[in-house]
């Protein structure tokens, strides 16, 4: 689930925060927040204190994280700025393990005593619980890796850029929808970077500069005499960049089939896209409502990467296999019996789905995870059938491997890390196919871009999503603007309706800023790839009602 | 130090406002205490406590408004957080929204908070647990569950001389029983102000019988049904819920301006129109003794008794101070929970009288289809089951839905006893065409 729209749906909760920010988050000016509160060097020493103080208390492993998350955002609304919101959050959270049990506490005291106290109390909770614990915790092995660092490959850090620029970005955002009849529009830019470091008593001292950007906007257009209303959301994603992001290179863009809109890939233009949205939102207000029946789907990566997400990343969680997340968010249908048989058919032949926290550009990608485990990229889902999980270190030996995956993962130094979801993806096709020749021999079919409505069941099986823009495919040709669509499937049964996927030159991310789960509920950022995908007879309904 | 006295509070937010040089200031201190305990695989997974205290002050100049906040008390911290928040608001853009302090209000007077839930210890806690997974156990059931306690206050003050105080206690308790063998699943929730009024092995052994009960479920077709909607199935604490949504698009702002259910056709919104059936009725009330809610909320603005829904007809909608001034109105805040009318029938009853229809535990992962009609999808959870002739028959495979509220509270046939689903009173009801629309094989 997207934390954004959950506050935002939640109902009685009105006066929640405008956005999710790490605990003990506090407002800081532009200029503090580009001055490093301590160094490298120090922030080694600051560890040491609580791997030495573990050890003496008979812990068996220790790690230590010391987190300044810094997060900006901006929202605004027609000619109004309606909020800016520049803060920090900076502590330290300690893990050991005593007695083959996990403790864990964190504290906003980064001095050697209060580092040392959080080191006892963490070591405390692990030596009570240890009562209850029926195995004690086994973890994977892991070679020390030494004194690293590691950024994301930024050409322009986004806490750089004056807050009054991009002010002025949204404003004129706005001012572009509102000159092309637009009634309302909201923009909004969000940006967050993680300054993390990592270490642990398996030797390993790992600095980590981790930056994501996310500019998006929303378009309303009214219909004055029958008081229907529209939306148009944009096109962009959210992703692991700097302000470069933004900077609308034109090599980076691409026409979606038939030339209905334009697409973006590494860079986005926003001015361009608010006035394709105001255009098409009005065009929107005149569509077709859709018949309901089966249609074969044209899904842009734009709209699929939602559908990857919920469907796919969601149920090869191994925790959630488990039944660690049964009282929240669910389990999953992708059990350990269809993983051993090795023949589970998630998909069709050409499906390989795979998970990958390297992807340049993408919400995950980070050097090591939050064990200090170096990232890599693994098959989830290889030529259609199901062959692994994602896992961290205390659950690979449930599924007979030696390695973590390295996925593992706090929203801040307050929390607890644990698995979280990898950037996962839909391998590009192997044959040459563009969105132009995917869309030819479709007799019946709608083409899908942009991500909308989207819900699925708690163990992944039955799901059903809307989108922004829907169009109408006959034989082979884009004939026109549909509304009121929503797709309703089963997951293997639609992953194995998969009948062609365009080649490599269309992939493209998407992703979810605030991906939820646990109890407390901590949030995740997670990136999805694919290009334009083709699924055979898929059950669409009609939205519409009258009251 | 986290739980601060009314007395306390307000000499620390004293000092607050004596340090400001801006034309208004409103200061808010936060604190308490938060304990929770979780657990999976009949076992504790996880516990932690957090202790918070947090003191957020925002300036103004003019139109500018600046924000700060600090989690630190000595007179330096305090200084320094007030003029960073000077700082920040004469760097910020003009926004014609900003709304000067308010002058003093007056309050309600709101017992919120309870001696037994203030006391509640890592043991209690533990118990709770205990209470799931050893009769789970016993039944070869698997608990997986979350149980959080919070005894909390807030405090505002203003350069106009406006001080309010509230502290609270709450208590979450929510499990999820499944079988061994995955066939079935059985759920239970309870949200308590007084932890004294919690029973958490009856609690538990509600889950642990729809679990046991929901075995082998039978697949019937989807289409329009009657159902019976338990109170969770209503509203939910974790997710979107179908009474939840109605209530949150209650925003005028959003009504007049033409994007929302409740604006007017030809202009305006929805308040004196009749939406659902006139059996429905729906109020807020901050001193109601099963939901206390703060007597204010986070601007100042009292929050007092009224009707949201009257005999089906909208008689308010919540207004921001900035709207309510531009269209002459009340500024009326969001309410802390509401209540909604029930009647005398307990959920038995509701089946007893029912000839064939489908009894709802839950509902999950509800999201906005179309925010014109309030078309929600989402699915069935937890213990669906098939009611022929006033007896329940068997369990039934889990359905997607995509309906409104409005068409549900229009189709209502019959109101049960309401009881306590977060900060909120909601009885069961029963309603006819109810709309499924595909199967899921999920348990």
């Amino acid at each position: 689930m997207q934390r954004r729209d959950f506050l935002k749906l939640t109902g009685l909760g009105m006066s929640a925060a405008l956005m999710p920010l790490p605990a003990f988050s506090m407002p800081i000016s532009e200029a503090e927040s580009r001055e490093p509160i301590i160094d490298t060097a120090e922030k080694k020493k600051l560890a040491d204190v609580a791997l030495n103080t573990a050890k003496s208390l008979g812990a068996t492993y220790c790690d230590v994280r010391i987190n300044r998350n810094l997060n900006q955002a901006i929202f605004t609304r027609e000619d109004r700025v309606q909020g800016i919101a520049n803060s920090q959050s900076f502590g330290v959270g300690v893990r050991v393990i005593v007695n083959g049990t996990w403790g864990f506490a964190s504290t906003n005291t980064v001095t050697p005593d209060g580092i040392k106290r959080a080191t006892e109390r963490a070591a405390g909770i692990a030596k009570a619980n240890s009562r209850l614990q029926k195995e004690p915790v086994k973890l994977a092995p892991q070679a020390g890796q030494g004194e690293q660092s590691w950024k994301t490959p930024i050409k322009k850090n986004a806490f750089d850029v004056p807050i009054a620029e991009k002010v002025k970005l949204l404003l004129a955002v706005n001012a572009e929808a509102m000159k092309l009849g637009v009634r309302f529009v909201n923009s909004q830019m969000f940006m967050i970077n993680e300054q993390k470091y990592f270490a642990s008593t398996d030797g390993s001292y790992i600095d980590q500069d981790i930056h994501r950007i996310y500019p998006t906007f929303t378009v309303t257009g009214i219909d004055i005499a029958t008081r229907k209303f529209q939306t148009r959301n944009a096109l962009s994603m959210p992703c692991g960049m700097g302000y470069e992001y933004l900077d609308g290179d034109a090599s980076e863009k691409q026409q979606g089939a038939g030339g209905v809109t334009t697409l973006y890939k590494k860079r986005y233009d926003m001015l361009e896209d608010v006035k394709s949205a105001a255009k098409q939102v009005q065009e929107k207000l005149a569509a077709k409502s859709v018949e309901a029946g089966k249609y074969d789907l044209i899904l842009d990566p734009s709209h699929l990467w939602l559908t990857i997400h919920e469907s796919v990343g969601h149920p090869t969680e191994l925790d959630r296999v488990l039944g660690y997340e049964a009282n929240y968010a669910g389990t999953s249908f992708a059990t350990l019996e269809k993983w051993k048989s090795k023949s589970f058919k998630y998909g069709s032949p050409i499906v390989t789905l795979f998970a990958d926290k390297r992807q340049e550009g993408s919400l995950g990608y980070v050097g090591w995870d939050d064990e200090g485990v170096p990232t890599k990229r693994w098959d989830l889902i290889k030529d259609g059938i199901l062959v692994n999980y994602q896992a961290i270190r205390d659950q690979v030996q449930l599924i007979d491997q030696q390695e973590s995956h390295g996925c593992c993962y706090a929203q801040s130094w307050a929390d607890v890390q644990f698995q979280r979801m990898p950037n996962v993806s839909l391998a590009a096709g192997k044959q040459k196919l563009s969105p132009e020749e995917i869309i030819k021999d479709v007799e019946k079919g709608i083409y899908i871009i942009g991500d909308g409505s989207f819900s699925i069941d708690q163990q992944r099986y039955n799901f059903q999503f809307g989108g922004q823009l829907f169009y109408e495919i006959k034989n082979g040709k884009i004939v026109g603007m549909l509304k009121d669509v929503a797709y309703q499937s089963n997951t293997q049964e639609f992953w194995n309706s998969c009948v062609a996927i365009c080649d490599e030159s269309d992939f493209r991310l998407g992703g979810a800023f605030n991906d939820g789960k646990g109890q407390p509920s901590q949030s995740n950022a997670v990136s999805h790839g694919s290009a334009t995908a083709r699924f055979k007879s898929v059950n669409v309904i009609n939205t519409a009602r009258n009251i | 130090m986290a739980l601060l006295s009314k007395s306390d509070a307000e000499a620390i937010l004293k000092k607050v406002i004596a340090f400001s040089k801006a034309d208004d200031i409103d200061a808010t201190l936060n604190g308490g205490l938060e304990g929770n305990i979780r657990y999976a695989r009949n076992s504790v997974s996880t516990s932690g406590l957090q202790d918070t205290l947090t003191l957020a002050v925002q300036s103004r100049f003019g139109k500018k408004v600046g924000s700060a906040s600090i989690n630190e008390f000595d007179e330096a911290s305090i200084e320094k957080c007030v003029r960073r928040s000077e700082e920040l608001a004469q760097l910020a853009p003009d926004n014609p929204e900003t709304m000067p302090s308010l002058e003093p209000q007056t309050y309600l007077d709101v017992k919120g908070a309870f001696e037994s839930t203030e006391k509640i210890a890592p043991d209690f806690r533990a118990k709770v647990a205990e209470d799931s997974i050893v009769p789970a156990a016993a039944k070869k059931v698997v608990a997986a569950g979350f149980f959080n306690d919070t005894t909390g206050f807030q405090a505002l003050m203003n350069k106009k001389g406006l001080y309010a105080y509230y502290k609270s206690t709450t208590m979450e308790f929510s499990v999820t029983m499944r079988t061994e063998d995955g066939t079935g699943s059985g759920y239970a929730v309870r949200s308590y102000s007084d932890v004294s009024k919690f029973d958490s092995a009856k609690a538990s052994q509600v889950a642990i019988d729809k679990a046991l009960q929901s075995r082998d479920a039978k697949a019937i077709e989807p289409g329009k049904y009657t159902v019976i909607l338990e109170p969770a199935a209503l509203l939910s604490t974790v997710d979107a819920s179908l009474l939840g949504a109605m209530i949150f698009a209650m925003d005028a702002r959003q009504a007049d301006e033409g994007r929302s259910f409740f604006a007017k056709k030809g202009g305006g919104n929805k308040i004196g129109e009749q939406i659902v059936d006139e059996r429905v009725n729906i109020y807020a009330d901050p001193q109601h003794p099963e939901i206390p809610s703060s007597p204010f909320v986070g601007d100042g603005r009292a929050r007092e008794k009224m009707m949201l829904v009257e005999k089906g007809v909208v008689k308010n909608l919540f207004y921001s101070r900035y709207w309510a001034e531009k269209q002459g109105k009340k500024a009326i805040p969001p309410p802390g929970g509401v209540v909604m009318q029930g009647g005398d029938a307990s959920l038995d009853d509701l089946i007893k009288d029912t000839k064939r229809g489908i009894l709802v535990t839950r509902l999950w992962y509800i999201r906005p289809v179309d925010p014109q009609t309030l078309l929600y999808t989402g699915l069935t959870r937890d213990g669906t089951f098939f009611i022929e002739n006033g007896k329940i028959k068997h369990p039934v495979k889990n359905f997607r839905f995509n309906e409104s509220p409005i068409i549900m509270l229009n189709n209502l046939e019959a109101l049960g006893n309401p009881e306590r689903i977060g900060n909120n009173l909601i009885p069961p009801i029963r309603v006819r065409d109810f709309t499924f629309t595909s199967l899921s094989d999920a348990v």
